[in-house]
């Protein structure tokens, strides 16, 4: 019986000829990556391991992106323990304020991952590098202790479902509304410790950035992991962004599959999550004209250039609805300095929304957009559990930066055709 | 394994770990400072109410969203002796095991057990007994790699003993 994508890379970095799912295995890691909010509480677990510094100063990378700028002292004080163990250790991956960016938009922009490695992250999102071909998964911080300490860590073999996306998508329609679409249709735990595998000719129209959007929300539907093929637009992404050598790995012809699950770029509509589940979806068609308090556009899911420019073209000239905050994020240095140099800075500002510092910030309650009782938020983000950006009586829902964009105009969810 | 006996706190389908501890609280490392927000966006007066050994019984996918690791850690050091589940988040399914907070997958248990029972929980045999109705309940059995890992007292243990 032949392997899916993941089965092969993991195989692979077990030392195994065949693997299956289920199987229990020990994998060597080519990353292993943590943030402000994980690297702390994982310090304490990897001291205790007792080996003799990091497994490989140049594979740990390490980036302060939740709570930096420090949003208070304790945040303060985490943000001091990652910068003394790379320092200790000789990290050169440390990313911290004026180089960092959202962890799952600046490794790949930095080049840091690559196709068929096996890389694991102090962060439920770092499934977001399966866009590029590689097998990664989030970790808690005792898993990164242990990754960061002795360089491998176990993983179950998982199953896997079949995505296969055909057709071509509406004017409007973006990798995050292909991910909502699939997450409503499966629910938030439709692919349980598996792998979602990504195939079919449809993918020519997802660009990069689409496809991290996809991956990243993977975690949202409970999987394991996500993987795309290498293709052309994998490839001419790395010629820019990485200088690493990788290996590219395919799924054999007869890999099992759990199921098999077709999507129609062509028959989307954008798509709004309502509270208090990413698989509460409705089209914007059925959700149009709710009020609004606020729009956030950023986070690790929609923070990338492309979404800055979808934005930008939409507020260009036009100006945010009266009585509604618009914060905008670009998730990088990199991405805000373009931004700036596009004019899309201006744009925003001229319209009337905000424009912030890389950083995680309210997507997960921390700060700089945190909502009151009873407001309630449209975002480019991956969650809107009961909660996740304040109040417990605030409602978050969730949609593509077009959608966020139109209804930043018009203070009411909006489809940005009818703008 | 010592078996695990308490009164039983129920919730309900796919609780996340933005409710089992808010993203506010994430710049906390104390793992008692995280026990006293346990639960907090559900039930606030939770942590006050669990006495050393209680249960969690929920429905499907408990603890899926955040890979935050405050979360089993809030409810180990409120006092939970074992999460009882009808299926659990893969991340934090692993984390908890890494921590040594017991999770066990039963859908039987976990729809027919009610709040404020007081059950025994076998970790050997994977049997959950509710001493108030008198029902049994299997459960699937934890894998005997991650046994190792909870007999250890979590993963770090665990690897330090393999590489001793």
């Amino acid at each position: 019986m032949g392997m899916t994508m993941s089965q092969k890379i993991l195989a692979d970095h077990a030392g195994l000829a065949s693997v299956k799912a289920g199987d229990l295995i020990m994998a060597k890691l080519d990353i292993v990556m943590g943030n402000d909010i994980t690297v702390p509480l994982a310090v304490p677990e990897y001291e205790k391991l007792g080996t003799d510094g990091v497994f490989d100063p140049e594979k740990v990378v390490i980036v302060l992106d939740h709570f930096v700028p420090n949003k208070d002292i304790k945040a303060a004080e985490n943000a001091k323990v990652c910068r003394e163990l790379a320092r200790k250790n000789g990290i050169r991956h440390f990313y911290d304020v004026g180089q960092m960016g959202i962890e799952h938009a600046l490794l790949p922009e930095k080049g840091i991952v690559a196709p068929g490695e096996c890389i694991i992250g102090g962060d439920s999102h770092t499934c977001t590098y399966g866009a590029l071909g590689a097998f990664s998964t989030g970790v808690g911080s005792t898993d990164l202790a242990v990754g960061m300490g002795t360089g491998e860590n176990w993983f179950k073999v998982p199953a896997a479902k079949k995505f296969v996306i055909t057709g071509k998508p509406g004017k409007w329609i973006c990798g995050k509304d292909v991910m909502l679409h699939i997450i409503g249709q499966i629910g938030v735990d439709g692919v349980l410790y598996e792998s979602m595998e990504f195939t079919g000719d449809g993918l020519r129209y997802l660009s990069m950035d689409d496809r991290f959007t996809i991956a990243n929300m993977a975690i949202e539907a409970g999987a394991k992991n996500a993987v795309f093929p290498v293709d052309e637009k994998t490839t001419a992404y790395l010629e820019e962004h990485c200088r690493k050598p990788y290996k590219v790995y395919e799924a054999d012809e007869d890999a099992e599959y759990e199921a098999v699950i077709t999507v129609d770029l062509s028959a989307l509509r954008p798509v709004v999550a309502f509270p208090h589940l990413p698989s509460n979806t409705k089209t914007v068609d059925e959700a149009a004209g709710l009020k609004l308090d606020q729009v956030y556009i950023g986070s690790c899911t929609n923070g990338r250039m492309e979404d800055m420019a979808m934005a930008a073209r939409i507020l260009e000239g036009r100006k945010v609805a009266e009585g509604l905050r618009v914060i905008v994020v670009p998730a990088t240095q990199a991405i805000y300095l373009e931004c700036l140099e596009k004019g899309y800075i201006k744009t925003f500002i001229e319209a009337g929304a905000i424009v912030s510092t890389p950083t995680c910030g309210a997507c997960l309650g921390g700060y700089m957009g945190i909502l009151a009782e009873g407001e309630r938020c449209l975002a480019t983000t991956n969650r809107n559990f009961v909660g996740r950006m304040g109040h417990v009586k605030s409602e978050v829902y969730l949609t593509s930066p077009a959608v966020a964009a139109a209804s930043a105009v018009t203070g009411v969810i909006t489809d940005p055709e009818t703008l | 394994m010592e078996k695990a006996r308490g009164y039983v706190h129920t919730f309900g389908e796919d609780v996340n770990t933005d409710v089992i501890l808010p993203g506010k609280y994430l710049n906390v490392t104390d793992p008692d400072e995280l026990a006293s927000h346990c639960m907090e966006s559900l039930d606030p007066e939770f942590p006050a109410k669990v006495s050393k050994g209680d249960v969690i019984v929920a429905g499907k996918n408990f603890g899926c969203g955040s890979s935050r690791e405050h979360a089993p850690l809030a409810i180990l050091y409120a006092g939970i002796s074992c999460v009882v589940a009808d299926s659990f988040a893969r991340i934090f399914y692993r984390n908890a095991l890494n921590i040594g907070l017991p999770v066990l997958e039963s859908p039987a248990a976990a729809a027919a057990i009610a709040a404020g029972d007081e059950v025994e929980v076998d970790f050997d045999s994977g049997e959950i007994r509710d001493l108030t109705s008198g029902e049994t309940f299997a459960s699937a059995p934890i894998p005997p790699f991650m046994q190792e890992i909870l007999a250890d007292g979590g993963l770090i243990a665990h690897v330090r003993k393999q590489r001793a």
